[in-house]
């Protein structure tokens, strides 16, 4: 199944048909053309043009002096620092759960599935909450903290020591972070496996290969592209992630802001140019998501087609 | 199932290393980043009385915000059905430069942060905004002319209305957001389409309205129909965008997330977590009409 | 050499380089108009405290709606001081969690407030509507902005001041109720934060008159001049008294109890008064200060919230509590 990712490298490459025979008449597809044109114009390149028109609009001198403002940088390191460790979480994560469901089977598999999907239905705000409530001082995690009699009072007694802090601090914005960008890679190696079946594996096994020299030797390579796509995927939502984050970070400046919540805070000081600027990156990592994405179906296609003219 | 495969399946079982580990790890995972954390909002409200939970979930504020965002995100999703539909079919069917940068850029509101995507459509519509300087002053001339030439209505509800800033802000964003879900879903079912059926229906005669719409149209219902249901989905517990151009107004254009988030800022968790749960179960339900939905339209598309 | 005996030595290097000079990290918690007052205030308090003790202090800030703000302390966000718009909002870090004492707001002169402010609006330049006093707020057809009372405390201040007016105007808290519920039929946009009213007002254009704190008005003036945009003083306005205090239960654990409260009580002294007065905050106790911006602040009657609503805690249970007065006007 393709779940509710928005495209799916199985489902996209199936599309490389091209334009049929049978053609509409010309004032048909011209109106077709017209309306599909002004949608994108005002949904797609506008915002786009806005974002980097308002970051350009007194010049570009001050364009860059918003990326000299000490805090915006932290946030630069912060946004990066989250998604190099909420990425790697989800993509191993993605891999473990693609191979138990595409190569078994066990009962409850469709629940296990539908269960992975379930992060992209929860709002953002209350992917936010939730950790609250486990993590905050008010939650579970604080209770413990502050219990009387704890359960494992040495393990009480060592995070208070260590003043492990989740909630306004670093490991709670990853986690947010996780919890939202969870089914990414999962989404995309799933049906890309199951639609490559098992026999090259079984192949190797029976020509003496180990568990992990099969996995890294047959299977790696056969997802890679997939594995690729789903990263790139998760990667960009993971770094330019709201809602959630803004329920857990506090805002503290120059310690748990991250990008998008930095924007926020530049538009609230109207300080709308280095808002804008600090956009215009977050923008342009959105378009080099997408151009990676549109190379690696082009690839993905290709090797298709190869694939298919060499069998 | 031809026997083979059943051969196999039981031979898979047993051959292939590392069920136990990914199973495992994946159970465990799953648990500690999604599980847990989301019945804690369930364990919390739990311990709230049934007088209680309905006195938060029922208000008439949140009544409002519940109809202000299943409705939008009802229209939005249809509005996204409409014109996904047919820019699928101009990217599919048609040839014409800059194509491939359309279809790449379909992506757009997927890999483009909310935030940025709230303040740059807010700096497009809103009343000096690129776009909102010339539509507000048009469209309260257009109501003007309407109220001349028709002067038994009240027109003065519509002389104001804004696009920034109100309901139709709401609706702007959540249009944004939910753009690429029905073009991807359609597109690749637009794709498969058999040619020898529009060229059938041609030959016994039908127009190309009618090929349209009782031939393509049918066939392209699942997945359109699952295209809305993912956008109507994703709309529903959109904060990030909305927010900087909705206005926030209770009772008027205020969304349930935001709702959730202003009765956490007044240290009101139990009332955050009651809507929260409703929300919660709305997006289970949905969910699962989803992986529903696609199973039907697999099964529709195989027969 | 053994690996212990090197542990141990990287140990006395350690202990020997923070005895020499301190770095220390402060965070103030506080509401939204106040990021450009303590930018300026944290360097000087940065260093008057170095000049007088050697150690390095950095003030890390966190900004947003006053109730916002109380309630990340209140779940964990690890503040060393805060500095809110309202005595209520501070109250809460006792109520939830017991961060501070019931007596916090005893501790500093003034009853915890450094600076006070007060209620003004702000109109497009000419003043086209003609905004002179409240009740013109209440017409039909003017638009006015102010955020959300729910989550920002300057908002609680409008909506307290309006009531108080409307009260003694046309007599009795039904009639109040009344003059309210119509201002706020003309707000068009109720953001959650003041910062985020100014923003809808002066840079997205909407609104006739915005009900802003007097030190956010100025700083408006300030920035985008006074060809857009000018003050208008209305007959009665509330005297506001954001607050600040120490959180005990965070101090105690990280150790900075000592330069916190000097941290506050640097507020009160003739530099920091002088800060405060420079960014359009009425300085509360210096003299020397409140002469030298005197002339900056307009005449203008005002009265106390303990006066009107007998203090934070009655005005929050009977306006802005889930059901209290503010609930009820926007109920159909």
């Amino acid at each position: 199944m393709a779940g509710p990712t928005t495209t799916s490298l199985a489902v996209k490459s199936a599309q490389a048909a091209g334009p049929r025979t049978i053609r509409n008449p010309w004032w048909v597809r011209v109106a077709f053309m017209t309306i599909a044109f002004a949608f994108v114009a005002f949904f797609l390149v506008l915002p786009l043009a806005a974002v980097f028109g308002e970051a350009l609009r007194k010049g570009v001198g001050a364009f860059f002096l918003a990326f000299a403002d000490p805090d915006a940088l932290s946030a630069i390191k912060l946004t990066l620092t989250t998604a190099a460790i909420a990425v790697p979480a989800n993509l191993v994560f993605g891999v473990a759960a693609s191979w138990c469901i595409a190569k078994f089977d066990f009962r409850g598999k469709s629940i296990l599935t539908t269960l992975i999907d379930l992060p992209f239905a929860v709002s953002p705000v209350i992917s936010g909450l939730i950790y609250v409530l486990v993590f905050g001082a008010q939650g579970w995690y604080g209770q413990y903290l502050n219990a009387e009699a704890p359960w494992f009072p040495a393990l009480q007694a060592w995070l208070i020591a260590q003043d492990f802090k989740i909630i306004f601090a670093v490991p709670g914005i990853v986690l947010a972070t996780i919890f939202v960008t969870f089914p990414f890679v999962a989404r995309e190696l799933i049906p890309l496996m199951q639609a490559q079946g098992s026999d090259e594996e079984y192949a190797a096994l029976t020509l003496g290969a180990n568990g992990w020299q099969t996995f890294w030797y047959v299977t790696l390579p056969n997802i890679k592209w997939g594995l690729f796509y789903g990263v790139i995927l998760c990667n960009a939502r993971a770094m330019g992630e709201f809602g959630a984050v803004s329920v857990v970070s506090g805002h503290i400046r120059g310690e748990t802001n991250t990008m998008p919540l930095h924007v926020e805070i530049l538009y609230n000081e109207y300080n709308f140019v280095a808002a804008f600027a600090v956009s215009s990156l977050l923008a342009l990592l959105a378009l080099v998501t997408l151009v990676l994405k549109s190379f690696i179906e082009w690839q993905h296609t290709r090797s298709r087609s190869l694939k298919a003219s060499e069998s | 199932m031809s026997l083979s495969t059943l051969k196999s399946r039981a031979f898979r079982r047993r051959i292939l290393p590392g069920f136990g580990l990914s199973l495992g790890f994946t159970l465990a995972y799953l648990g500690l980043i999604v599980l847990i954390p989301l019945s804690a909002a369930f364990i919390r409200s739990s311990g709230m009385s049934w007088e209680e939970f309905g006195a938060a979930v029922a208000s008439p504020r949140v009544l409002a915000s519940y109809k202000l965002s299943f409705g939008v995100s009802l229209l939005a999703a249809s509005v996204n059905a409409f014109f996904g539909f047919i820019l699928a079919w101009v990217l599919v069917r048609y040839t014409f430069p800059g194509r491939g940068v359309i279809d790449a850029l379909v992506d757009l509101p997927f890999a483009l942060p909310t935030a940025v995507a709230g303040i740059a459509l807010t700096a497009i519509y809103a009343g000096n905004g690129w776009v909102g300087q010339w539509l507000e002053p048009a469209w309260a001339a257009g109501v003007r002319h309407l109220g001349e030439r028709m002067p038994g209505i009240d027109w003065a509800g519509w002389l104001g209305t804004k696009l920034a800033f109100d309901r139709a802000g709401v609706f702007i964003a959540l249009t944004f957001i939910g753009l690429p879900f029905v073009v991807r879903t359609v597109q690749p079912v637009i794709a498969e389409l058999q040619p020898e059926l529009e060229e059938a229906a041609a030959t016994l005669g039908a127009n190309r309205w009618q090929t349209m719409t009782r031939v393509i149209l049918p066939e392209l219902m699942p997945a359109l129909i699952t295209g809305f249901a993912l956008a109507f989905a994703r709309a529903l517990g959109e904060y990030g965008s909305v927010v900087f151009i909705a206005g926030n107004q209770p009772m008027h254009s205020e969304i349930t997330p935001l709702l959730i988030i202003t009765k956490l800022e007044q240290y009101d968790y139990r009332g955050a977590t009651a809507i929260a749960c409703v929300m919660l179960v709305a997006s289970f339900v949905l969910l699962l009409l989803i992986n529903l939905l696609q199973k039907w339209s697999r099964r529709y598309h195989q027969v | 050499m053994k690996l212990s005996s090197l542990f141990l030595i990287a140990a006395a290097l350690a202990t020997a380089g923070v005895a020499a000079a301190k770095n220390i990290q402060l965070l103030n918690v506080s509401y939204d108009p106040t990021r450009e007052l303590y930018t300026d205030f944290n360097r000087a308090f940065a260093a008057h405290w170095e000049a007088k003790t050697g150690d390095v202090v950095t003030v890390k800030q966190s900004h947003g709606g006053s109730g916002k703000q109380a309630r990340s302390v209140i779940d964990g966000l690890p503040a060393d001081v805060v500095t809110l718009a309202l005595a209520g909002d501070v109250d809460a870090l006792h109520a939830n969690g017991r961060l501070i004492p019931a007596d916090w707001q005893q501790r500093l002169p003034h009853n915890s407030a450094p600076y006070t402010s007060t209620i003004v609006f702000l109109v497009r330049a000419g003043n086209p509507r003609g905004i002179k006093d409240w009740d013109d707020l209440a017409k039909p057809g003017v638009s006015v902005i102010t955020p959300n009372p729910k989550t920002s405390g300057g908002a609680q201040w409008n909506y307290l001041a309006a009531w108080e007016f409307a009260r003694r105007k046309l007599g009795g808290d039904e009639a109040a109720k009344v003059f309210v519920r119509t201002l706020y039929k003309n707000v068009p946009v109720l953001d959650s934060g003041a910062r985020g009213s100014t923003t809808t007002f002066v840079q997205r254009g909407i609104g006739d008159v915005f009900i802003s704190w007097e030190n956010e008005a100025f700083l408006a003036l300030k920035e985008f001049g006074p060809d857009k945009f000018e003050i208008v003083v209305p007959s009665l306005s509330i005297l506001a008294e954001p607050t600040v205090t120490v959180v005990d239960k965070v101090v105690k654990k990280k150790g900075t109890a000592e330069v916190a409260r000097a941290y506050l009580e640097y507020l009160y002294s003739e530099e920091g008064q002088d800060i405060a007065g420079r960014h359009f905050y009425r300085p509360a106790v210096s003299a020397k200060a409140k002469a030298k911006y005197a002339a900056q602040f307009p005449q203008v009657e005002l009265f106390t919230i303990g006066e009107a609503f007998g203090g934070w805690a009655q005005a929050k249970k009977t306006h802005f509590a889930d059901g209290g007065t503010f609930d009820q006007i926007y109920a159909p």
